[in-house]
């Protein structure tokens, strides 16, 4: 899809989340590992929220993981959306144990054809000349 | 495991210090404003103003009592903005605004400052015009800072209202408990005959299970009668301590129970999307009245969705966890069902300018004066009250009583 076409919100790094946006500009997804309690969380902070470490660094994902849940979209919401009813948001839960809003994509808009758990792979999808956004598809759609 | 089990137990000291809060205060008053439905000529401010009014006249209490405001749907410092319209100068104010919740939770915290001393007479207000909102220049959500979590990790992927988050919620309940678009369906049917028999309520339609499942999807799952009305009301609650809720103009209605529970603030943070902060608010709510959920004659419950209400009965542990589904079928929480639900008609039928947990509370308290006609449930002494706000991220939960 060109720049000029693009009217969906596109993310503005934070300093929190810059490393985050820099791996998926690259298609790599990155995300925030806490030292102390070794484990992975999202969105990005510069500390965990779950034992307030500041104690932090960034891993990057294999970028697998299963569809928790979806819901598919048939109302024009926003009107940047109009052309693609019906869509999926989905949440993925990443093997890493994290969760990700996002679409599913390179798949029927079909509730006879989505499953929640369903194994997903990320893809990046380039949005503007700083921005990938790392959607998921089914894992058995790799062509 | 049963959904007691599974609740995390509140500590001893919270429930020492609720319980001191029991039947400490009373809600006295209560009303709609004067118009609800499409109220496209009037401002939000003068739903809040009429609302007042009808409210403290139900409680036979003068505006020049009022020492503390709460509300959270009139702006930035919502308190501020209401108390100055109605020409109050409070010794307390709450703009706490946790969505749709917040009325419920505004009285647990009326509740609080009066045992406490700090006010005495408290009005909770809301006005809305979610409906003629969207034809009203100049409206709608303010901008977020895009360096939040939202502007950043959700609207790429989509903007939109309330069904989103909910539907992936009642998406993931249906896979793992089996829950059925027919099991959702009954909650709208069942709220629907309440609503024929309210006359305030803008929905009034026979509705059937036909109706419901061949409607066209909102958003899947969600089919258009899963989901709530966006309307133009306002309401008002009157919270005082007992000693003046004696010479009130009707019979007080205790708060016997409260309870106020968080666990996020966007749907991809909710720690498990088929569970919901009520099982806490209601675990603590139940313990403060110490009741059970047997024992509650009349329920009223947030039903933005059909799911909403679904869920939040599991919840609360009137069903075990997962089976809301099947426990909701036959009509249980039609008029004439064992479990007398949303009296009113609900977000679903009667109305829902976008929050709406104070029509609850006042439909609970007419219940318990037995001031509801036709819909009147028959010996209501005990009533829930379970607000829903945010994505299924904040609630509150009353326990009323009459004497
Ligand atoms: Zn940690």
């Amino acid at each position: 899809m060109s720049q000029q076409t693009y009217r969906k919100p596109v993310p503005t790094p934070s300093p929190e989340t810059k490393r985050y946006w820099e791996g998926c500009k690259n298609h790599e997804l990155w995300l925030p590992y806490c030292r102390s309690c070794e484990r992975f969380f999202f969105y990005p902070r510069d500390f965990c929220p779950r034992c307030f470490s500041w104690d932090v660094e960034w891993r990057r994902s294999k970028g697998r993981g299963k569809l928790y849940s979806f819901a598919i979209h048939y109302r024009v919401w926003h009107p940047a959306w109009a052309a693609e009813v019906p869509y999926v948001t989905a949440l993925v839960e990443l093997d890493e144990g994290v969760r990700l809003y996002t679409n599913l994509v390179d798949v029927d808009a079909d509730p006879k054809k989505i499953r929640c758990d369903l194994p997903v792979e990320v893809v990046f999808e380039d949005v503007s000349e700083e921005i990938s956004l790392p959607k998921f598809r089914p894992l058995d759609s790799r062509s | 495991m049963s959904p007691a089990a599974r609740r995390s137990a509140p500590a001893a000291a919270d429930l020492k210090e609720k319980r001191e809060l029991f039947r400490k205060v009373a809600v006295v008053g209560v009303d709609e404003c004067d118009e609800i439905g499409i109220v496209p000529h009037k401002s939000v401010l003068q739903l809040h103003a009429e609302a007042a009014r009808n409210a403290l006249a139900d409680a036979g209490i003068d505006k020049s009592e009022v020492d503390a405001v709460l509300t959270c749907s009139a702006g930035w410092a919502s308190s501020l903005q209401v108390a100055e319209y109605l020409g109050i100068t409070p010794s307390y104010t709450d703009s706490t605004a946790v969505g749709g919740s917040s009325f419920v939770i505004h009285v647990e915290h009326a509740a609080a400052a009066i045992a406490a001393g700090i006010c005495n007479v408290a009005l909770i207000t809301h006005g809305e015009t979610g409906h003629s909102n969207r034809f009203r220049q100049g409206a709608g959500r303010p901008g977020l800072d895009p360096w939040f979590p939202a502007p950043q990790f959700e609207a790429p992927y989509h903007v939109g209202g309330a069904p989103t988050n909910y539907a992936l919620a009642c998406m993931r309940h249906m896979h793992e408990y089996g829950t059925t678009h027919e099991q959702l369906a009954e909650i709208a049917v069942a709220t629907r005959k309440w609503a024929q028999l309210n006359p305030k309520a803008m929905m009034r339609e026979p509705l059937t299970m036909e109706d419901v499942l061949s409607s066209r999807w909102i958003t899947y799952p969600f089919h258009l009668y899963d989901c709530c009305l966006v309307t133009d009301a306002g309401g008002a609650v009157v919270v005082t301590s007992a000693e003046r809720a004696r010479d009130c103009r009707k019979s007080p209605v205790w708060v016997l129970g409260s309870g106020e529970a968080t666990t996020h603030q966007s749907i991809s943070q909710m720690p498990d999307l088929t569970q919901t902060p009520a099982r806490h608010s209601g675990a603590r709510a139940f313990s403060m009245a110490g009741v059970r959920p047997e024992e509650i004659d009349v329920v009223e419950v947030y039903d933005s969705f059909t799911y909403t209400a679904l869920v939040t009965l599991e919840e609360l542990g009137f069903c075990a966890k997962g089976e809301g589904g099947p426990f909701v079928s036959g009509q249980r929480t039609a008029p004439g069902g064992d479990l007398p639900m949303n009296t009113h008609g609900g977000g679903l039928s009667y109305t829902h300018p976008g929050m709406y947990g104070i029509f609850l509370i006042i439909e609970a308290v007419r219940q318990l004066r037995a001031e509801c006609g036709e819909r009147q449930v028959p010996g209501a002494k005990l009533a829930l009250v379970n607000g829903t706000g945010g994505v299924l991220s904040s609630t509150g939960t009353l326990i009323l009583g009459a004497d």
